[in-house]
């Protein structure tokens, strides 16, 4: 039962041929900087081609996904119709018309500021307009998700929420709150230098306030993927979910702690003071707990699965697994994925390693491996997944899904694993040339050239993934039944109000917002003379 | 069930949540604030309240915090976009009289004497920082470092603002056929070159630096290899050292000839 899928099926699109465009100019990147080009002539066109990537991937891309995974969520989850489809085509029109003026002054050249904005870089304000628009329409999706559950709540008084309504609101609300820093730093710092009210800015309090949004950002990135683990992938191997109050608990933590610890985006600035960086390393350790739930809970549904189907001994129920099933590929790639980016992403979180991958290809490595590798695996198998009931067409091509899964997470490994390791060599990120002929880079070479070569699967990757969906909408018409999420071994008749509702975890988390960074932000403000002068980008002088 | 309190220490999820969250917190708290500063050895605090704040990110003085001195003199000169307005007009007269002591070397009838700069029309605060570096022995010439002691901080203002007042005029050697030179117009990024043209003018000026259109070759030649072997030292950071010192002989040769090209 959806009533809204041309909603979602219109989030989808517009999300997947963003991507498709990012990815191409991703590719291109690898290749200009790599010793298989010269150099790029014109350094200015690299930088405008991060900006594009970075922005549409970061911003546009996930936050399409996310919204129109939640609306089908929600309908499917509650079994009723969405309240305020109005309003979600509002927003959805928001994210379009906001990714559209964003790209226009990059594709000029008037805002190659790449997509963490860098002030005391300042860019064309249609730019900052753009990425502003696209987030308040993603803020109506969070007001709708509330809303959507708060109604179903008072309709079934004591009952709980299913889980996957519970984790996208979960999402929802860590987003809301996320977006805030940026929404702060780029309306009340950026705007007015932008639009040429002030000509000096606080490069030191704006990138505390990037930093606010910078990391929970990804975690916001990985809620649908996580959604996807605990709702789709037991179900759709034939299992049952482990344990629904593990689950809960998972997101839970991800709400209350996957925000105030982005200072450690910041550990080599010297505006935020040694303490503060210290409670906010902690607290990232500690949001590696709800990954390890996960993986946990879904191992073990996993083996509930293989045993159900006659999988026998320590290991016997692995060999039982449908390994022919998408989704099966998909979560174990995601998995192996999340494994090496999460270990790498351990070591950027502690003051003393982070000090020697700083700023290095290390990091770009790490994210891609962890968003584009774990984290959008997973956004194919849901498509893959919901598109039957989206478009009311089998998607028959599981040949092509195999292979397109293989290749990805093929590319992805060849691509960020020389990645990390020329950044271990102390290579620099964000350069549009390096000269390789430097006997001191020179061993740099190969592994970038290997990079390259990771690129071009994925985009093959990329390519056989629209074919997939686009040969799905030319099949004939089929009725693909109900639309199921996973059943939890015990399934919830009764659950505590904490594992329930979000009140508690939202004040915890807005507490630990103001310890962590409440005196950072009061000191730079109070703090006089600390504003630069705005360099302009892409100005005439 | 919906009769359960949630905010209530008697209530096992708001009891552990709560606990759980706080022990976090105070835990590092001590640890980041208390224990992490004493245990950096080089730092001396006066009292725990030091420490914390040191923790925190208070702004503290330095003891000790003496800098290192240069081991040749450097250029002092500061330079903002308010100090050269529109060119007073006493001021430019005052440059003219001063000015006659240079035109021999410096003006555009300057007897073919291509190893001075031609100065008229040039931007007032490029002439202003070079007679200040020659004045302070930042920048050394036998022959202007005599003229520039005597000169004192008005006089320098007149003379830059008498020859930003002057035409420029038009280059002894203008040559279409000369093309633009790569490292005039991109730089040699690999090397960390920017291009000659985002300061020197053609694609941008900035503040303090000359317009190098219509230049002697040989002027400028003599100069990125002066920088190149660090013979002249009065530029800020070290930049034109750093570029002089990354450039090829061709490049050096293939920028000054261009420059001189120009019209």
């Amino acid at each position: 039962m959806l009533n809204s899928k041309r909603l979602v099926l219109a989030h989808f699109w517009l999300a997947f041929v963003v991507f498709g465009l990012a990815l191409l100019l991703g590719e291109w990147q690898m290749f200009v900087r790599s010793p298989l080009n010269p150099w790029i002539s014109d350094s200015e066109l690299y930088y405008r081609s991060v900006t594009a990537h970075g922005s549409a991937m970061g911003y546009v891309f996930p936050t399409l996904i996310a919204m129109g995974f939640g609306y089908a969520i929600t309908e499917f989850a509650l079994k009723k119709p969405l309240i305020g489809r109005r309003w979600a085509w509002a927003g959805l029109a928001l994210v379009a018309v906001g990714a559209v003026t964003a790209m226009i002054p990059v594709s000029l050249g008037l805002a190659s500021i790449l997509y963490t904005f860098y002030p005391p870089m300042i860019a064309n304000p249609f730019f900052y307009i753009g990425v502003v628009l696209v987030v308040v329409g993603s803020w109506i999706w969070v007001a709708l998700m509330s809303i959507n559950m708060a109604a179903w709540k008072r309709d079934n008084p004591g009952k709980p929420v299913p889980l996957a309504m519970f984790a996208n609101v979960a999402g929802a609300y860590l987003w809301g709150w996320t977006a805030v820093g940026a929404a702060i730093e780029v309306i009340v710092l950026i705007l007015p230098v932008a639009l040429g009210f002030k000509t000096t800015i606080d490069a030191g309090l704006s990138r505390v306030f990037f930093s606010w949004t910078l990391h929970a950002i990804v975690y916001f990135w990985l809620m649908p993927t996580y959604i996807a683990y605990y709702t789709i992938f037991p179900r759709a191997i034939g299992g049952r979910l482990y344990s629904d109050a593990m689950a809960r608990i998972a997101f839970i933590l991800f709400v209350v702690v996957a925000m105030p610890i982005g200072v450690h985006h910041l550990f080599t600035d010297p505006q935020v003071g040694a303490g503060f960086k210290f409670i906010q390393s902690v607290f990232t350790a500690i949001v590696a707990l709800p990954t390890l739930v996960t993986i946990f809970t879904i191992c073990a549904s996993a083996e509930l699965a293989g045993r159900l189907r006659g999988g026998k001994g320590p290991f016997g129920w692995i060999a039982a697994l449908p390994w022919d099933n998408p989704m099966m590929l998909a979560v174990t790639f995601s998995f192996v994925m999340l494994g090496f980016g999460g270990a790498g992403g351990l070591i950027n979180m502690s003051y003393q390693l982070d000090a020697s991958i700083h700023n290095t290809q290390w990091i770009t490595g790490h994210f891609h491996l962890i968003f584009a590798g774990a984290i959008v695996i997973m956004y194919f198998a849901i498509a893959y997944d919901l598109w039957p009931h989206l478009t009311g067409r089998a998607l028959d091509s599981v040949r092509l899904m195999k292979a397109q899964l293989w290749l990805w997470f093929v590319g992805m490994i060849v691509t960020t694993f020389p990645w990390h390791y020329v950044g271990i060599l102390g290579m620099p990120r964000r350069m549009a040339s390096y000269d390789y002929t430097n006997p001191a880079i020179a061993p740099q070479a190969l592994s970038v050239s290997i990079s390259v070569f990771g690129g071009l699967l994925l985009v093959i990757s990329g390519c056989l993934f629209f074919a997939v969906l686009i040969r799905g909408h030319r099949e004939a018409q089929t009725d693909p039944g109900e639309y199921r999420f996973s059943v939890a071994v015990h399934e919830p008749v009764r659950v505590p109000v904490a594992l329930n509702g979000f009140a508690l975890w939202l004040t915890l988390m807005i507490a630990l917002t103001v310890i962590n960074y409440g005196y950072p932000i009061a000191q730079l403000l109070a703090l006089k003379g600390n504003a630069v002068p705005a360099v302009y980008v892409g100005a005439v002088r | 069930m919906s009769s359960e309190r949630l905010f209530t220490w008697r209530n096992p999820w708001f009891a552990a949540g709560v606990g759980i969250i706080g022990a976090f917190v105070a835990l590092s708290l001590i640890v980041g604030f208390v224990m992490l500063p004493y245990a950096t050895t080089s730092s001396q605090f006066s009292s725990l309240w030091d420490a914390i704040c040191s923790a925190a990110g208070v702004p503290r003085v330095t003891v000790n915090s003496e800098a290192s001195k240069p081991g040749a003199i450097t250029s002092n000169v500061v330079l903002n976009s308010q100090m050269f307005g529109a060119p007073d007009t006493r001021s430019v007269g005052r440059g003219a009289t001063l000015a006659m002591q240079c035109a021999i070397c410096h003006g555009s009838n300057r007897q073919g004497q291509v190893d001075t700069p031609n100065l008229e029309g040039q931007p007032a605060a490029a002439v202003y920082k070079q007679l200040r570096d020659f004045k302070t022995g930042a920048r050394t010439n036998a022959v202007m470092g005599p003229f520039a002691v005597k000169l004192g901080e008005q006089d320098m203002l007149d003379l830059s603002a008498y020859y930003s007042y002057l035409p420029r005029q038009p280059g002894s050697y203008p040559n279409d056929a000369v093309a633009v030179s790569q490292i005039v117009a991109r730089g040699a990024p690999m090397r960390n070159i920017p291009a000659c043209s985002s300061c020197h003018g053609t694609t941008d000026a900035k503040l303090g630096t000359p317009w190098l259109d219509g230049q002697s070759a040989v002027y400028i030649k003599a100069q990125l290899q002066a920088f190149a072997t660090g013979a002249r030292r009065n530029d800020i950071s070290e930049q034109m050292r750093n570029i002089a010192r990354q450039m090829t002989t061709a490049e050096i040769e293939e920028a000054a000839h261009y420059y001189a090209s120009r019209p």
